[in-house]
Formats: C-alpha cells, structure tokens, sequence
C-alpha cells in the first residue's frame, strides 16, 4: 500500500539479483546433515535476541508437471493455510501472537519458507512449533486450494497490466523454448483452475522430502540447540527421494518478440542462455557484468542509454545464476517513439562489450567497488541467513565466502572477454519489445 | 562557529544500549549519531526539510528533479564523479525524495566516512546545474514517471486519490510531479530550489553504524561547519480545510482487475507525549490488516471471499496532514461496491463491539518484537531518525514508542475508529478497469517469434 511514495535516482532491483558472496570478517559457517539427510547451515550470533530460520526445498516453478503450470507455486502457497488440523486463521494468531514473521519465498528453483523469531525461550518455542507443522503437516483444506487458485489466478491477471511482467514472461518463454525455466512462476491460469487437491498433495510428498530439505539458521541459538531445532524440523518431513536434476538448456536461438501493450513506455529486454550458480566462468562473467551494466552509474549501460541520451530511468545487465543456466539479461524502459533508438544504444553498447571487453581501469574501479563493499553484504543478520540458504541450496563450497575477494580480485580483462565471447553471441540473442503499439 | 550545544542522551533499546548523540552545529546543521557495532560499516544521510509538499503549483515534481541534478557535478567535482568516488570505496549510494524531504546517503566501511561527509558538504553549497546536463536528466525523470505511476493502474489510483483527498494542502500533488510541470520545466527552476532550500541550517546529517560520535561531529564540523547559515523561505501552513462531506472518484486505465482504495482524514503525531489517537489509530490499523488473519483477510478474503487481498495502512509520522488509509482488490466476479461494503461494515463492527483483548495482545506483541527485528538494519535505523527528525519529532518520540502503543486500551481504539472513520471525511476512488487493447493482444499474446 503505497503510505509514502518515495521516488528514487537509480532502480535498485535489478542490481541486487545477482547475489555474490563474500567474507572476510570471517563468518563461522558450520554445516551438517541431519539423519533424515536434511542439510544445515549455521551461523551463531548472540548480538541480538533473535533467531532466523530458512527451509528450502527443490521444488520452485521448473518442478511443474507438464501441463500442471502453476502446481508448484499453488502448493507453496498452501503451506500455512491450513496444518495438523489447525486452521489458516489460528496458524496466523499463533504467530502473530508471539510477534513472529513466517513469510515464503519462490523462484524457478526453490521453495521456501522463512521464519523470524524473537529468541527467548517460549516465543522461539511456539513460534518453531507452528512452522514444524506447516512444514510436516500442511492439510490442503479444499475449500482453501479453491481460494487460493482464485486468489493466484487474480494475481496473474492483475500482473497483466504492468508491461513490465509481460515483458519479463515473455522474455523466459523465448529464452527457454521447451525447457521448463521457460514457464512462468506463477503457473497459467488455464492449468492453474484444473488443479486439484491430489495434485498438490502428490508433489508436496515428493518434493518436500527431508533429503531434499535445506535448512538454514542464523542467530541467537548455540550448536546444539540448532542441531535440535533441525531434527525436529527435519523429522517429521515426507521421506522421499532426491530428485533428479532439471535438464540442461538449449544454447540460445534468436528471437525477436513484439508484443503490443497500452503502456507509454516499451520495456525492452535482450539476452541469452548465460550462467550456472556453479559455472566455473561465475567470477569473470559476475564482475566483467559490473562494467557492462551491474554497476549502477559505474555501467556502460547506464552511460549511454541514460546519462548521455535520457532514454531511460534504468538501464541494466545482469546474469542470474541458477541451478542450470539462468539468464543474462539487459533491461531498459523508454517512450514509445524512441524504442528502436534506445535498443540501437543498447545492443552496440552490448556488442561493443563483447568485441573489447572492458578497460583496464574500468575493471579496476568494479573491483575496488566490489571488494571494498564486501562488509555490507554481511552486515545484518537476515542477509547471512540469504547467503547461508544460496550456499547450502547449491552446494557452494563452505570456504566460498574466505575466497571470494581474492577470487573477485583474480579476475583480468582477458578472463572477462574470454568469458564473455564463450557465453554471449551478440548474433544470438532473444529480443522481446512489450509496448510497441502493434504486433510485428 | 566551531563551539556546538549538545544533548548527550543515552536511550536504553532494549537489552542493548545503544548510544544516540543529537548536537546542533553553530550553523545550525543538526548532527545525530546512533553508534551501532554489529559490523565494521556506517550508514551517513544528510536529510533537507525541503520535499515536494514545499513546493508551487507549476514547478511540481522540482524537488525531485533537484535531487537527481544533484548527482550531476559541482565546481570542484566533474559530473558523474561523486558516484564514481564512492563506488570506488566500496560504497553504496542513493537518494529519495517524498512529500516531506529529500535524502542522500551512502552506506560504506566505517573509516571511509570521511569521503561521504567531503562530498556531501562539497554538493550542499557548490553544485553547478547546467542546461544541458538538465534538458537530460528531466527526460530520465519524464521516464521515470512513465514506469512508476503512468503505466501503473494502482498508482494512477494513488495520485488521483491524493489530488482529491486534499484540497489546499500540497500533499496533493505528486512527488515525481505532474507531466506536464516537468515538461514545461527549467534549469532556472532547479536552480531556484536549491538555493531556497539546500543550506545548512536546513539539513540533519544523521550517521549509524560502527563510528564514535566525537569523532564523526569533529568531522561534520570540518566540512559542513564552514557553510555558512542562510535565511530560509517562509513556510506558510496551508492548513487543509476540515472534509465535509464524502468525496469519489472512479480512474479509468487499461487493466485487467479492479482496485478499490478509501482513505480518511486523520491525526499525525505532533505532541508525542500528549497526543494519544495516533497510537490508536496504529493499533486500530493493526487490528484490521497486520497479519495472515487480522479482521480484513479473514472476514473479506478468507471467509466472504469477497477480496482477494485487502489492507490498512497508517503511518502518524509526517509533516503534513495525513490520511487512514484501506485499499482491497475484488474477487474475480465481485464488484467494487459489495467490497466497499464489506469494508464498511468491518469498520462499522469495531465502531460498535470494539476489538477483542486477544487482537490487542496480539497487535503489541507484534510491536515489540517489530522493535527488537528493526535493530537488524542500520540503513532503517538512521532512517527512522532522519523521518522523525524531518516530522519535528525529538528522538525520545522514537525511543518512548513502543511503552505507547502498549498503553493503548481496546476502548481507546474503538474510540479513534467512531471519531475518524466517518463518511465525511472519506474519500474513495475506485479502478475501471480498460481493456488491455484486446484485438492486437489476442494475436501477440503467445509470443510472435521471429527468426532474425
């Protein structure tokens, strides 16, 4: 609801995707697994009195049974609507009842659930209890799933409107063909309005296994209360198998998608198949895209599209890594009438990068922005719980974040031109234009 | 010149004892400091008191347009050079602009404040504005409306509704401007906004983080101590004119759902000792919307399914006047009256029966934990300092917060909802949804793809 509406100079969104890790003021990362082969990550802090907890599962968006788009997400969203035979309203009170925060989080990859919690003894207590249950014991009420379809369906239409959403829908769909990073999210309405309780029920047992579990801890709790507090989540989950790995996707086909849309501006977007979260390339693709277009008013990007021409409030580049290849992807919204001037900057500005690669001083000044900011990356409890999921989510190394600035600090200008010339075709790439006042 | 009064105040949050240290500079800059050593970073803010609420009917949206300008280079410092210098420390960097202020900030390692404080003083006395580094930047903030409100029904709903809400007072026009104000804009205009308003005597420089407040006011008396005091502009009160009677309005734009949003004239918090409707006020929002199950989604989106969300918002800490606010979505097939009246009869039920002792307990033990979870982010704890400070609010407004909304009794909150929830004083506006240029959709839509 917007209270105060606070406009800003530069987009943060986009930058912050593409989440690095890092440490140096040393994080004492420790890691286990349970004996139902749940992994845990832990990171003790007495600083504050309070406790974060994340439990991730393999079971985002790219889980989707064949024409059951939607599945994953509808079966996310169910989790706390109804557990253990304690209804939605009284799962809410109970938690709220003891100023606790459970919130969801959901991707292509993951699903998950996180908790906030005050640490004192009884509040922690109720609070664990109550995301035990809606872990081990979600009930899939029915009237609740005919809610909850109405509810995302309505969601997926309202998200119509903003030629952003459209853009970035279709954006994946052109990227990934028959892959399932192709579909969207949130699922097909369609499909979404087939679905019934046997569905969700059926991929809550597989997917939300205790093998496939991560759980993730950061606070004021000692090891061995976090290795009770894993075991009790941890033990009553389904016992199911790991699941299989998603397919690799297809090198890249050029595209040019127009899709016509009220707007006033276009939203344009241009990409390409980009990186792996464990791509041996992350590091010179992750700070040779700072130069390019991750670096706020740093980026060639924001130089070109913005400060010399004002086409755009944001213009941007960033690669996503995921568990397979996620996207690269530029980014910039302009008026109407100038969208083919503003693409024209865009993709030279692209395949300029590509040809030359960066600078020697332009690499420098990403490297010293990235190392120098390190600390603020582990500066609060919530954003070492992030990087405590990312890490057990992907099976980072635990010393990744000991290594990380010497690995940023590694990088030359030849290892990013390499990089980015296996990666990124400049012939290659999918183009979507939401906005332009009719079909191509 | 150099001597500066203090206000040594040490606030107990908590468990933790946090140090808050609140002085004034001979030249009138406020300084607060707020040392936190969680991590080896600091947040520092500088905070004018000048926001779009002090701006004139044709130049709206000139405050914000300022603060992006004031990225763009001083006499000493070449455009595009501050945000190169502190990233090349590491640093983060931003600004935001609201009715009531605009801010700047940069959060970095804790021993590189020292090139945030040199940038900041340098920007607040010296800056150039050129006309062509303007005719530039107007069109990106022109862009900037476009993404942000133009081409979001919800927010066209939010400044329409705000342009009628209020009559008089500036809160009813938008933050980013309107269109045709910025297009018809000047260098000449943001030049005069600055030198109205960017003086030190009108500006808190607000600094959290792993820092010693001696040494960050010896700093802030090394670069801003130097600049010298102006005589500001005349505020006058506009003082908005008590609503008398209900206003509405429907906002037509291309969109697939409808979108109902209903505010209400209500107190902010002037007298934070005294004034007691607006802890009410905040707990009545509480009550309605402040989790999974409180009264608006349990009664309109759970049990009548009538909504497919629902919300209530208000927030007393503020300059001007201010408005209660609930906004909702209907349910597919649901119109936009049967929600408003399920709305209403919400409000009228607490109007009537009061609230229940277990959702009072509840809204304050989401208080307090809320209290203790904040102190996680150094970024939001300056900015509650900086926002209070701004609203004329002392920081003991802030630390005595949470032993005031726990004072607040069930009949006190049915009490705020009886006497501000009243038709008069509501406005509404409601969304038509337009189609989404169906004809050319229907072909688009799957994705026309091209072969290059």
């Amino acid at each position: 609801m917007p209270i105060k509406y606070v406009f800003m100079k530069r987009v943060l969104g986009a930058l912050l995707l593409c989440l690095p890790l890092s440490a140096q003021a040393v994080l004492a990362i420790q890691h286990w697994q349970t004996a139902h082969g749940a992994r845990v990550v832990f990171v003790e802090s007495h600083e504050l009195p309070m406790l974060d907890v994340a439990v991730d599962f393999p079971a985002g968006s790219a889980r989707d049974p064949v024409g059951k788009s939607g599945l994953a997400r509808l079966t996310h969203g169910l989790l706390d609507q109804g557990a253990g035979g304690v209804s939605d309203t009284v799962i809410a009170h109970r938690l709220a009842d003891v100023g606790a925060l459970l919130s969801g989080r959901f991707d292509r990859d993951r699903a998950g659930v996180t908790l906030r919690t005050l640490s004192s003894a009884v509040e922690k207590n109720k609070a664990l209890d109550v995301l035990a249950q809606v872990l081990q014991r979600p009930d899939f009420p029915q009237a609740v799933v005919k809610r909850e379809q109405q509810r995302l369906i309505a969601s997926i239409r309202e998200a119509e409107a903003d030629p952003g959403e459209v853009a970035s829908k279709a954006f994946y769909r052109a990227l990934y063909g028959a892959h399932p990073y192709a579909q969207d999210e949130a699922g097909d309405p369609a499909a979404i309005a087939r679905l019934a309780r046997d569905d969700l029920q059926a991929f809550y047992r597989t997917h939300y296994s205790a093998p496939n579990a991560v759980i993730s801890l950061m606070g004021d709790i000692t090891r061995a209360e976090a290795e009770a507090i894993a075991v009790r989540l941890s033990a009553g989950l389904p016992r199911g198998a790991p699941l299989p790995a998603l397919p690799k996707p297809a090198p890249t086909t050029a595209s040019d998608t127009r899709i016509a849309h009220p707007s006033s501006q276009s939203h344009v977007l241009v990409g390409a198949v980009g990186m792996a979260r464990n791509d041996p390339d992350f590091f010179p693709l992750f700070v040779g895209n700072y130069v390019l277009g991750g670096g706020g008013f740093d980026s060639q990007l924001m130089r070109e599209v913005r400060d010399k021409r004002g086409y755009a409030y944001s213009a941007y580049s960033y690669f996503l890594p995921m568990k397979e290849a996620g996207p690269f992807q530029l980014g910039l919204q302009t008026k109407l009438e100038q969208t083919g001037d503003a693409l024209k900057v865009a993709q030279d500005t692209l395949r300029k990068f590509i040809a030359d690669g960066p600078s020697e001083a332009e690499l420098n000044q990403a490297k010293s922005n990235l190392t120098g900011g390190f600390p603020l990356r582990i500066d609060s409890n919530r954003k070492i719980l992030d990087y405590l999921a990312i890490i057990g989510f992907y099976k980072l190394p635990l010393d990744y974040l000991d290594t990380w600035i010497d690995r940023v600090d590694a990088v030359d200008v030849v290892a990013v031109k390499q990089a980015f010339a296996r990666r990124i075709d400049p012939d290659a790439l999918v183009t979507v234009v939401v906005g332009a006042g009719r079909a191509r | 010149m150099r001597s500066l009064w203090a206000i040594g105040l040490a606030l107990l949050l908590g468990s933790a004892q946090a140090t808050l240290t609140d002085v004034k500079l001979d030249n009138g800059m406020r300084v607060i400091v707020k040392e936190d050593r969680r991590a080896p970073v600091m947040v520092s803010q500088v905070w004018y008191r000048a926001g779009s609420m002090d701006e004139f009917n044709g130049t709206t949206g000139v405050a914000h347009v300022l603060e992006h300008m004031m990225f763009k280079g001083t006499q000493s410092v070449p455009p595009g050079e501050f945000s190169k210098r502190i990233a090349a420390a590491g640093g983060r960097e931003n600004a935001f602009t609201s009715r009531d202020y605009t801010a700047y900030f940069q959060q970095m390692q804790k021993d590189r404040l020292e090139l945030s404080m040199q940038l900041e003083a340098d920007r607040m006395a010296h800056l150039v504005i050129s006309d062509e580094l303007f005719a530039k930047e107007v069109q990106v903030v022109m862009e900037e409306r476009r993404l942000r409100t133009d081409d979001q029904p919800q927010s066209v709903v939010y400044e329409r509704l705000m342009a009628t809400a209020y009559q008089v007072h500036p809160y009813r026009r938008p933050v980013i401007g309107w269109m045709d104000d910025l297009q018809n804009m000047t260098a000449q205009d943001a030049r005069d906004w600055y030198s109205r308003w960017y003086a030190p005597n009108n500006a808190i420089l607000v600094v959290a983080g792993d820092v010693k407040a001696d040494e960050v006011i010896a700093l802030a008396k090394k670069h801003f101590g130097p600049l010298p005091a102006r005589a500001l502009p005349e505020r006058k009160p506009q003082t908005e004119p008590a609503q008398i009677g209900e206003k509405r309005i429907v906002v037509k734009a291309p969109a697939q759902v409808p979108y109902l949003l209903m505010a209400w004239h209500a107190p902010a918090l002037k007298d934070w000792e005294k004034d007691a409707e607006p802890y009410a006020l905040q707990i009545l929002a509480g009550v309605l919307s402040g989790n999974d199950s409180a009264r608006l989604q349990k009664s309109l989106v759970k049990t009548q399914q009538i909504a497919v969300n629902a919300s209530a918002g208000y927030d007393a800490v503020a300059r001007g006047p201010i408005l209660f606010m609930i906004d909702a979505t209907p349910s597919a097939g649901k119109s936009v009256a049967a929600l408003e009246k399920a709305i209403r009869a919400e409000i009228s039920r607490i109007q009537r029966e009061g609230i229940s002792e277990a959702e009072l307990a509840r809204v304050k033990a989401q208080v307090i934990a809320a209290d203790v979870y904040q102190r996680d982010s150094l970024f939001y704890q300056a900015m509650q300092l900086g926002d209070y400070a701004i609203a004329g609010l002392p920081p003991a407004a802030l630390a005595g917060r949470v032993d005031k909304l726990r004072a607040v009794t069930a009949a006190e909150v049915q009490a705020v909802a009886k006497k501000w929830l009243q038709d008069e004083r509501l406005s509404v506006a409601e969304l038509d949804p337009q189609p989404l240029n169906a004809q050319v959709r229907r072909a688009a839509v799957p994705g026309v793809r091209h072969a290059n």
